[in-house]
This record gives structure tokens, C-alpha cells and sequence, in this order.
């Protein structure tokens, strides 16, 4: 039986710039009532700017916006809202130190009205919980929430308001592959109560799965948009990419002996923090081992341990046969250590200050910078024009501000000036998140060149694709656990799921201590 | 209304904020001169005669921007590790109080020995004064903001009552004053026979001191990455705690430095009102240098200009001197108004 | 008299409320500002703004609640200008906030000096007399402390109920808390982070100047230089102390004034003539710190305070 098809919701020729970058490119888009459509694209390929123009966020230069017919006043969310679109965000917008009924609740009502009408809201909020299958308890402080409670509040703020078509930005990219499963479960209940689904991914096995038509944006513009039931995950990875997609080459590694290690490694309970427990790891030097995991899990901490910004509490951190006596950050980058941080912007970089003070950031201090407390600006440059060169960082001058660099960019020059140092032991924490496709194969390439030089890589990623693909061995963090560790090839994603949704630590006692 | 970042500012946008904060501040000015009822061009000719217009003026302008000079540094020293020190007006009075503590008679000395000594005591006392709160922040996270600013309030009560008490000028005639300074612990005149003192040789000297360490040395590099970002520095492996402290101790001493500056050289003995505000207007001389210690020696001299003028003005034209507070918190608001437009576009939506 | 003697009397506590009084209506404003995420440095100016103006109104001839209603307004128009400042343009709030400071107080004695050019001693206005509250005021000890006090005192309490039922109770309230914990938020859910930011320092810089206000039109009757005498920065650590509870706050202000209280009178006993009077005077302002440190401990700060929100920032 055919459904009539009726329009939901379009965007028509949406055009957007900002400055010499064109986001979206007479972008069209039209979802149905009842229909899932998911958006395509790489990184940096324009879903997120469609959709905050969708949502009001942005006001497109030139273009359309069309729910049920009517259109929408650009740059107004509170339109977009009483209209019926609903938008999940990739970073969720909550409030930590509010309830989740609170959270749902702001702005619903009218700011001139007296009462906040808290039990009519539980009560919906409690029925909306159960049909959709979203387990909250409305009177949680949303601090204590995991990833994946907070998502189920974010969709739930947008039930709570009757949206009839729901935006989900990059959902899947915090959850387990059960909790993924969850998710779609509640998209199939609200298709059935009537609502419209666009699901933004770059993921193609989701995209597969759970929509029904399929919406390709490359560098801004259109490049495709077919049936789910017409294409495959080739075909899309082709229109997505413009090439068939493949698979970084690696060769078999060379192992050598273990450069650095965690034995028995506990953290300091820090609050909100989760920590390590009794975690034990060896990087051993020409092999990538892989960190797999949802976010949150203990991550940072393994990272700050790793990288010397953390001092465990029980345990050692071992530099090659040395149990480490002081470990601070300055002493990791002096045995050694390469730091990819998370988060470029927040502690990878200093926005205003130029290229050539962001190149000398962790070594200012050493011999090599400065003398008796003098700094040597002439070497500084030098290091950073060296680095500029080799690392293809695209820039007018050293003499820059780094927060003029695109990502790609910054992460190019934070790969250069830990990378030049020859180090031996190299942490990469997400470090291709935010990046086009021409960086992260960048990326990739210069982690599987220190690789072949001999180095250990600590990869810690929440993509689960990327630790598969670049990985020897993978281990997978879980509540601040570790499991024994998979050779490459070993375990599929499914059962790899299973361990970062905490099945198996129970099971496996040969690795508890 | 989005702002936008511009990435190229040219030369123009950038020197932009100074001319407009200026032209802006006379537009006010002779506002607020009309409604005292006077003439605004010569209101604003009376301030700029009144500031530079002699020689004798001249003299009194340098005067006058020398502890600003000294405070405008300690103020753009730790504004820059972004250690937001109210407290220069207390770390002043501590420099003067070691002043007159060691320069009274107690260290019989002649002048070469007896200044270097002051000196350094009083850099020791401002930086003393300024750690209690750095430490404060950085052991238990308190707001620098109002530590800094009660402590005013709590060392000048602390001065009024070692004034009234052990300080107390035995041949005062009963005022709360202390002793007068001998005179080999005073600053000499830098030419005989006018006002002018060494101290505004040492507040030159002590600018180019501030901006050679920002810019060429290790700890200077410290304290702006510490004020830029401190997740980053800390990351980096920066000390970001120790910094802070390094920061206050440094900005304490120089606050300092306008005490003994003012007793020292020009008045000789430490009263209650040594200092007309200099500790808050330093803030303000920092903030129209941009935070840059050259900067702070032309401030200096904006503002001390502006205040000499604005007194002189005030005793011709019967408007009252506050006219010359007004102009500089106008000019301070608008300066930084200016300086974000020079970097970012604003952007209808 | 010793200090507990001091303590059982009903006229100490009368004492402690009336000084009480203006900290509570400035603590209270700058509360408001910092819930909703902008500190509020221009307290200590717009309080001496509110001061003068209130006055101001009432010598040239209006009735006193006018007054009120006059540096309230006066205080509104320095909040729109620090939030115009701050929310859309996103400058520094420390600095745009002594600025502020700066110019209320600076505009004030200018104005101060235009309308009163001669004068040695301050004139004087009619001002708020004490109301006795009929019946409860005829309680033994509670009616003389805390039933006979002036009227803007009365209605001080009543805003410490009225602004915690608006924070906790309403959906402005909730906005407002929102804005101050994540901007993303709100605009999320459809509202004006610059709107709620600007009107909450709008209200907030009112309430101070109303603050302001009470010392020359009820402690007082005359306005003259040094009034305000660091009274705004004192409020802004009590806000921290109250942990931005209006109900805490309210504690910690009469806590506060009743240390005030207490030193002024304890200057008349014997050990008044053993300790400089300085000491006394001091002990306000140490408290205040030591508040402070306690507090920063378990302080439960509003996330985004000081946090400017650029929209769609990418």
C-alpha cells in the first residue's frame, strides 16, 4: 500500500557563506510525513550549516525554508519551533546543574505566565518517557546523566513540544552499537506516531539501516540523493568521498620491545570525573594500539595519564624498564612523549597567539628555545617556518594568529611540532575529529609513518571504524576498565559493542586485579 | 546580530580605537561642559594649557603620571595573566609605608646605599601584599576581584591607624603623619630648582624593563600564555600556579614602587592621602595602553595630562573637576568598544 | 555593657536590619545579574548613582516612593548600558563593569557639584520615618526589632520572597537561571539568550540603585561624597556566600550588618578605649573575605557566568 506522500518539510536552493567559505551551495532537501532522510556527508561537507539554517540558527543568503506549506521567517528558531521542527544537536544543549524536567520545560511556556505548572509536566513528560521508550527520571540533575540519558532528553524536549520533524545531528556518535539500537527502536515508534525524520550521519551502515531516502552533500553542494533500496554502502561512499573509499594500507607490523606502560594504574577520584581501575597497558614501539570506547568511559583519564598531566594514585607509569618517580607534563614531553590533545581549540592551542608561539608551546623551555630565561625568537621561527613547510600548513605567515587556521590546519601544526621532536611514544586523542577528509587521511598517513619508524601510538578514538581500521591491537574502555587486548581482525564490531556497553569485564576475571 | 571575526584588520582598523576613544571623550567632555554652562572650546583649551601649556605645567603633568606609570604597569602586568589586581592602591601604601619605616632615621646611610635598599624593601612589601590574595585563588579558587579591593579598604585602615599610633610625627602637631624622610633616603630633582623628580627616570626605566621581559623572556611568554588560555599552558606544561604567583609578586612590586615614588620623591613623609586613587586609575591607564607597558608611559601621560588640566580648568571655568573622571571612564568603555570592533564585524541577521 | 548584653537588645537587631537594608536590595541585584550569567561590577557606582538620584528627586520636590522609582530607573539605564556592552558586543565584564563604576560615581559627583555648587554641609530631605506595623509591633523584643522598621526595609524582605518564587517558581525564572548555566540552552529551546541577559542586569542594576537609594532616603537624609563607602563590593561577596540564594543572601547580609552593628557599639564599652577603632572598621570588610574563602569550597557558581554567548559560534 502507498502512502500519499505529503510534504513535510523542504529546503529549497538554501545557499550560505560565511566570508570566502560557501557552507551550503543551492542545497535542496524535501522530507514526507512519515519518512526517514538522512543527510550524507563527510566532515566540513555543510550538513550541520543546512541545518542551523533549518532551525533559524543561521540566516541562509539565499533560499527556502517550507513546513507544510507555509514558509519559514529565516533566522528564527522560535519559528522553526512553533512550526514543528524539532532539532537533537550533536553537542547536547542542556543545562548541567538543572533537573531534567527543567531542561524539557524551558521555554515552552510563555515567559509572562506565573507558574511553572510542574506536575501536568511531569505527567506528560513520565507518558511521553514510556511510549517512546525513553527511560529519564524527570527530577535527575542532568549532571548526573550518561551520554545516553542526556540524548534521551534532548529527543524528549523536542517530543515534549509536539514536533512533527525531528532533526537528529550525528546521534550515534556517543552511543554503544546496543544503545544505537535503542535509538532507532524509538525513531520506528515516532515514524508510526506520524512524526518526520531527517538523521544527519557520516556513518553508512546506520544510514542503511534506518532511512528511507538518502541525501549526499560534498564541500557544500548536492551530490546524490537516491532510495536507501536503490544504492549501497559502496555507491554512497562513492558520491560522499567522489572516490570509491579505501581502506588505509597497512602493512604487518614490526614489533620491538615495550616503550611505555601502566601497571596496575589507578586515578585520583576527581568528582565527576570517571577513573581508571587497576588498568595495566604496553605500548610497545611499531605497533598502534587502539583505544575503543564511548566517551566517557575514562578516556581523559587515560590520556592525562599518558600524557603526564594526571599522577596516579596506585600504580606505575613505566618509561621503558623505569617506574617513573615524578611525572608532570613537561617531564612526559622530555621523555619523549607526543601529545595529540582532544580538543585543539580548548588545550591543543593558544587562539591569539601566532604560529611560531604556538610551535614552541611545549619546549619554550628547553635549550633549544631559549637560554637562562631569554627566549631565542630567531630558532622559535625557524622551527615553526620548518614546520609550515614539511606539514603543509596552510597559513599567510608564521607570524599569524593560529585562530585565522582553518582545523585542518591547527592540527597539521600540532602534529608538526610534537612529530618533529622524533618522538617514541605518540598519544593521538580523537585526532581527526572536525576534519575534512583530505586532513584525516593526512592524519592517518603521518600516525602509520611513525608507526613504520619504530614509534608506539596510543590511538584513542570514538569513531569505532577508525580504531578498526588503524589499530594492531585494540582494547576497549569501559567504565574505567580495560579489556584484555584483540589482535587486529580479531572481533567484530557487534562483539566489540559488547564490551564498551561493560559485557565481558564480568565474565573475564584473568584480567581483573 | 552576530559578530563576525575579520581576518586581515588592516593597519587603519587597528590604530583605529585610540582616535575614536579620544574624539569620543572630547565630544562628552563638551557636553557636559555645556550643561555647567560653559564654553566647551574653552573648557577643553583651559585643559590642554592647563596640562601642557607651561613648563610649570608640563612638570606637574610628569609628575602626576609617574605612580600612574608605576600602577598602570602593576595593573598591565597581571591583567595580561588575566589576575585581575584592584588591590594597587594597598600594595602602594605598602611601598610607602616601607618607606618611611626604613627611611626616617633608622638606617643612617648615605643616598646610593640607603635608596637600592628602600627600593627592593618596598618591591618585597607591594609583592607581600599582593600574594595573600594570589594565594588565595590559586589554593582555594577565590575571585581575585573583591579580595584585591577589600584589601584597600583594610590596609588604609591599617595605615590610618599606625598613623594615629606608632608612626605618629612627634612634631606633627597632633596630624596623623609620619616622620619626615632624611634627606639622603629622598629622590633627587631631576634638574635643580623644578618638581621634578627621579622617580619618573625610574618609571621610564621600570616601563622598558616590563617590556622587555614580556616580550623576550621565558616568564613573560608564561604569563601571556597563562592569560591567553590556561587549559592550554597547563597542558603545554606551563606552570600555571606558579605563574600567577610570579605574576602577583611582580605586579605587587611595582604597584609599590608609586608609594615610595610619591614619598620619596615628592612629598617626604607618607599621609593618609598620599594617593588621590592611583591604584584604580591605573587600571584605567593600563587598559587605554592596551596593556602594553610603552603604552602605559603615553597613558600615563594622557590621563595625568587630563587631571592637571581638569583642576586648573576647574579653578577658571567653574566646572567641576569630576569632568576629568568622567572623560576617562567614557574614554576607557569606548577604548574597549573599539578594539573588539577591530577584530570582529557586526553582522545583521 | 558587654557584647552579650549588646546581643539580647532588641535595638542591636533593629540596628542590624536597618543596615541590612540596602545590602539587601544591592545583593539581591547583583544575584540577579550573575544568575543569568554577567557579573556585575558597576555595583558600587550605580549604588552611589541611585543614592544621588533618589535624593535628587525628592529636594526638587517629589514625594519619596518617586524617589524610588527615580534611582531605580537611573540604575536601569546604567544595567542597559554595562549590558549592551557586555551581552551583544561581548566585552569584558570586569572591565566593563569598573567602568561602569567609574562613570556613575564620577557622573554623580558632577552633577552632585552643578545643582549644589556651595554648599559646606549636605541639605537635608524629608525622609522615610519608621513604620510601626500595628499589633506585631507591640511583640515584646521581635515588635521593636523587627516591626518598626522603615518602609523600604519591609518591602526589601518582601523582594527576598518575591525574587526566589520568580527564580524557582515561574518560567522567566527558569529562563533566567538557564541563561546563567548554558546560553546554548536557551537559544536552543527557542528564546533570547541577550534578550533574558540584558533584561536580568537591567532589573538587577535597578534593585542596587534602590539600594543606593536607602541610605539618603531612609538611613540617612542628606547625600554627601564617600557614601557608598564599598558597600557594592561587599554585596558581591555576599552573593557568593549566599551561594546566589536569594534566602541565603538575605542571611548573610543580616549576619553581616549585625557584625556592623555590634562594632559600632562595642566602640563604646571599655574594650572600645583598649582597640583602635580601625580594627572595628576593618572587621567588615576581613569578614567578608573569610566568607569568601569558606564559601569556595562547595560554591555551586552558575556555569556560564562570565561566559559571553556568541550564536551558531561555529
Amino acid at each position: 500500500m502507498t502512502k500519499d506522500a505529503v510534504e513535510a518539510l523542504s529546503l529549497n536552493n538554501i545557499t550560505k557563506r560565511f566570508g570566502e567559505l560557501t557552507a551550503n551551495d543551492a542545497v535542496s532537501l524535501s522530507v514526507n510525513v512519515g519518512e526517514v532522510v538522512a543527510l550524507l556527508g563527510e566532515n566540513g561537507a555543510g550538513k550541520t550549516t543546512l541545518m542551523n539554517v533549518l532551525f533559524g540558527l543561521y540566516t541562509a543568503d539565499s533560499g527556502t525554508v517550507r513546513v507544510f506549506s507555509e514558509t519559514l521567517p529565516p533566522g528564527n528558531s522560535r519559528a522553526a519551533l512553533d512550526a514543528g521542527v524539532g532539532m537533537v544537536h550533536q553537542h547536547f544543549t542542556l543545562a548541567d546543574n538543572l533537573t531534567v524536567q527543567e531542561n524539557i520545560t524551558l521555554g515552552v511556556h510563555s515567559l509572562m505566565k506565573l507558574s511553572l505548572g510542574r506536575a501536568a509536566a511531569k505527567a506528560r513528560i513520565t507518558a511521553l518517557s514510556k511510549k517512546f521508550h525513553l527511560a529519564v527520571s524527570p527530577d535527575a540533575r542532568v549532571g548526573t546523566l550518561s551520554v545516553g540519558e542526556r540524548q534521551r532528553v534532548e529527543i524528549l524536549k523536542a517530543l515534549y513540544r509536539d514536533v512533527r520533524v525531528l532533526i537528529l545531528d550525528e546521534p550515534t556518535a556517543v552511543l554503544t552499537p546496543q544503545e544505537t539500537d535503542d535509538l532507532f527502536a524509538t525513531l520506528r515508534l515516532a515514524i508510526k506516531e506520524g512524526l518526520s525524520i531527517i538523521f544527519i550521519s557520516h556513518k553508512l551502515h546506520e544510514v542503511m539501516a534506518i532511512a528511507d531516502r538518502v541525501v549526499v552533500l560534498r564541500h557544500g553542494k548536492m551530490a546524490g540523493g537516491v532510495d536507501t533500496k536503490d544504492t549501497d554502502k559502496n555507491a554512497l561512499a562513492a558520491m560522499m568521498m567522489g572516490t570509491e573509499a579505501t581502506p588505509p594500507d597497512v602493512s604487518p607490523a614490526k614489533l620491538g620491545a615495550p616503550l611505555l606502560a601502566l601497571r596496575n594504574v589507578t586515578t585520583p577520584d576527581s568528582g565527576s570525573i570517571p577513573i581508571l581501575k587497576s588498568v595495566s597497558l604496553e605500548l610497545k614501539a611499531g605497533q598502534i594500539v587502539g583505544l575503543a570506547g564511548v566517551s566517557g568511559n575514562g578516556q581523559a583519564a587515560m590520556a592525562d595519564v599518558v600524557g603526564g598531566v594526571l599522577n596516579p594514585r596506585d600504580g606505575h607509569v613505566v618509561l621503558g624498564t623505569e617506574i617513573v618517580q615524578k611525572w608532570t607534563p613537561r617531564i612526559a614531553v622530555q621523555s619523549g612523549i607526543a601529545r595529540i590533545p582532544e580538543d585543539r581549540h580548548k588545550t591543543g592551542t593558544i587562539a591569539d597567539f601566532d604560529l611560531v608561539e604556538n610551535a614552541i608551546l611545549e619546549r619554550y623551555s628547553s635549550k633549544d628555545f631559549s637560554k637562562g630565561g631569554w627566549l631565542n625568537w630567531h630558532k622559535s621561527r625557524a622551527f615553526a617556518d620548518r614546520i609550515i613547510d614539511k606539514y603543509d600548513v596552510r597559513c599567510p605567515g608564521s607570524d599569524t594568529p593560529i585562530r585565522l587556521l582553518s582545523g585542518g590546519n591547527m592540527q597539521k601544526l600540532i602534529l608538526g611540532r610534537v612529530l618533529e621532536a622524533n618522538p617514541q611514544i605518540i598519544l593521538a586523542n580523537q585526532p581527526v575529529r572536525g576534519l575534512d577528509i583530505g586532513a584525516v587521511n593526512y592524519v592517518h598517513s603521518q600516525l602509520l609513518a611513525a608507526r613504520k619508524r619504530g614509534a608506539a601510538v596510543l590511538l584513542i578514538s570514538e569513531d569505532l571504524d577508525e580504531v578498526m581500521a588503524l589499530s594492531d591491537v585494540i582494547h576497549v574502555i569501559s567504565n574505567g576498565r580495560l579489556s584484555p587486548e584483540f589482535k587486529r581482525g580479531e572481533m567484530t564490531p557487534a562483539q566489540l559493542g559488547l564490551w564498551m556497553a561493560g559485557q565481558g569485564f564480568q565474565t573475564d576475571t584473568a584480567h581483573a586485579s | 546580530m552576530r559578530l563576525e571575526p575579520i581576518k586581515n584588520p588592516t593597519l587603519a582598523r587597528k590604530l583605529a580605537p585610540p582616535m575614536i576613544a579620544l574624539f569620543a571623550t572630547i565630544v562628552i567632555a563638551s557636553l557636559l561642559a555645556m550643561v555647567a554652562g560653559a564654553n566647551p572650546f574653552t573648557v577643553i583649551g583651559l585643559i590642554l594649557k592647563g596640562a601642557f601649556g607651561s613648563t610649570f605645567a608640563t612638570l606637574e603633568t610628569l609628575n602626576r603620571a609617574t605612580p600612574l606609570i608605576f600602577t598602570g604597569l602593576a595593573v598591565s602586568v597581571a591583567f595580561r595573566a588575566k589576575f585581575w589586581n584592584i588591590g594597587a592602591e594597598a600594595q602602594l601604601y605598602a611601598g610607602a609605608l616601607m618607606t618611611v619605616l626604613l627611611g626616617t632615621g633608622v638606617l643612617p646611610w648615605p643616598s646610593f646605599a640607603i635608596l637600592p635598599v628602600i627600593i627592593i624593601a618596598a618591591i618585597l612589601a607591594g609583592a607581600v601584599v599582593l600574594l595573600v590574595p594570589a594565594l588565595m585563588k590559586t589554593r582555594f579558587g577565590v575571585d581575585e576581584v573583591v579580595t584585591t579591593l577589600l584589601f584597600n579598604f583594610i590596609f588604609l585602615l591599617f595605615i590610618s591607624m599606625l598613623l594615629e599610633g606608632v608612626l605618629k610625627d612627634p612634631m606633627g602637631m597632633g596630624w596623623p603623619k609620619s616622620a619626615r624622610l632624611i634627606p639622603e633616603a629622598r629622590l633627587p630633582r631631576i634638574v635643580d630648582g623644578l618638581r621634578l623628580h627621579w622617580g619618573f627616570g625610574l618609571a621610564i626605566f621600570s616601563a622598558i624593563c616590563i617590556w622587555i621581559i614580556q616580550t623576550r623572556s621565558t616568564l613573560g611568554y608564561e604569563m601571556r600564555a597563562v592569560g591567553l588560555n590556561k587549559e592550554a599552558a597547563a597542558f603545554a606544561g606551563i606552570p600555571v600556579n606558579v605563574v600567577i604567583v610570579k605574576t602577583a609578586l611582580l605586579s605587587g612590586g611595582l604597584a609599590a614602587l608609586a608609594g615610595f615614588s610619591e614619598v620619596a620623591g615628592l612629598k617626604g613623609s607618607l599621609t593618609l592621602d598620599l594617593s588621590p586613587g592611583f591604584g584604580y586609575t591605573g587600571i584605567i591607564v593600563a587598559m587605554l595602553a592596551l596593556l602594553n607597558p610603552l603604552g602605559v608611559v603615553v597613558a600615563a601621560l594622557f590621563v595625568a595630562g587630563i587631571f592637571v588640566g581638569a583642576d586648573s580648568m576647574s579653578r577658571a571655568a567653574d566646572v567641576p573637576t569630576y569632568l576629568a573622571d568622567i572623560m576617562l571612564a567614557t574614554a576607557l568603555l569606548l577604548m574597549v568598544l573599539a578594539i573588539m570592533l577591530t577584530r570582529f564585524r557586526v553582522v545583521r541577521e | 555593657m558587654d557584647i552579650i548584653d549588646i546581643l539580647f537588645t532588641a535595638s542591636f537587631w533593629a540596628a542590624a536590619i536597618r543596615i541590612a537594608s540596602p545590602l539587601i536590595f544591592a545583593t539581591l541585584g547583583e544575584l540577579i545579574c550573575e544568575r543569568a550569567g554577567v557579573l556585575n561590577l558597576g555595583i558600587e557606582g550605580i549604588m552611589v548613582a541611585g543614592a544621588f538620584a533618589g535624593w535628587m528627586a525628592v529636594y526638587s520636590g517629589t514625594g519619596l516612593w518617586m524617589g524610588v522609582c527615580v534611582a531605580m530607573l537611573v540604575g536601569m539605564l546604567f544595567g542597559l548600558l554595562h549590558s549592551t556592552l557586555t551581552v551583544p558586543f561581548g566585552l569584558s565584564q570586569h572591565v566593563v563593569g569598573l567602568g561602569i563604576t567609574l562613570l556613575a560615581t564620577s557622573s554623580t559627583y558632577y552633577a552632585y557639584r552643578l545643582v549644589l555648587p556651595q554648599v559646606t554641609s549636605p541639605p537635608k530631605i524629608a525622609a522615610f520615618q519608621p513604620y510601626e506595623i500595628p499589633i506585631l509591633s507591640d511583640i515584646p523584643f521581635l515588635g521593636p526589632a523587627l516591626f518598626s522598621q522603615a518602609p523600604l526595609t519591609y518591602l526589601a524582605f518582601i523582594l527576598v520572597g518575591g525574587v526566589s518564587v520568580v527564580l524557582y517558581r515561574t518560567p522567566l525564572g527558569l529562563a533566567v537561571r538557564a541563561a546563567g548555566e548554558n546560553p546554548a540552552a536557551v537559544a536552543a529551546q527557542g528564546l533570547s539568550v541577550t534578550a533574558i541577559r540584558m533584561g536580568a542586569v537591567m532589573v538587577g542594576s535597578g534593585l542596587m540603585a534602590v539600594g543606593g537609594a536607602f541610605l539618603t532616603m531612609s538611613a540617612f537624609d542628606s547625600f554627601f561624597f564617600e557614601m557608598v563607602n564599598g558597600r557594592g563590593w561587599i554585596c558581591i561577596a555576599l552573593v557568593v556566600f549566599g551561594s546566589w540564594r536569594p534566602g541565603k543572601a538575605l542571611l548573610g547580609a543580616v549576619l553581616f550588618a549585625a557584625f556592623d552593628a555590634l562594632q559600632i557599639r562595642v566602640q563604646q564599652t571599655s574594650l572600645g578605649t583598649d582597640i583602635p577603632y580601625q580594627i572595628f572598621l576593618m572587621m567588615p570588610y576581613i569578614l567578608s573575605i573569610l566568607a569568601l574563602v569558606l564559601m569556595s569550597r562547595r560554591a555551586q557558581v552558575p556555569a556560564a557566568l562570565m561566559v559571553p554567548f556568541n550564536k551558531g559560534e561555529r
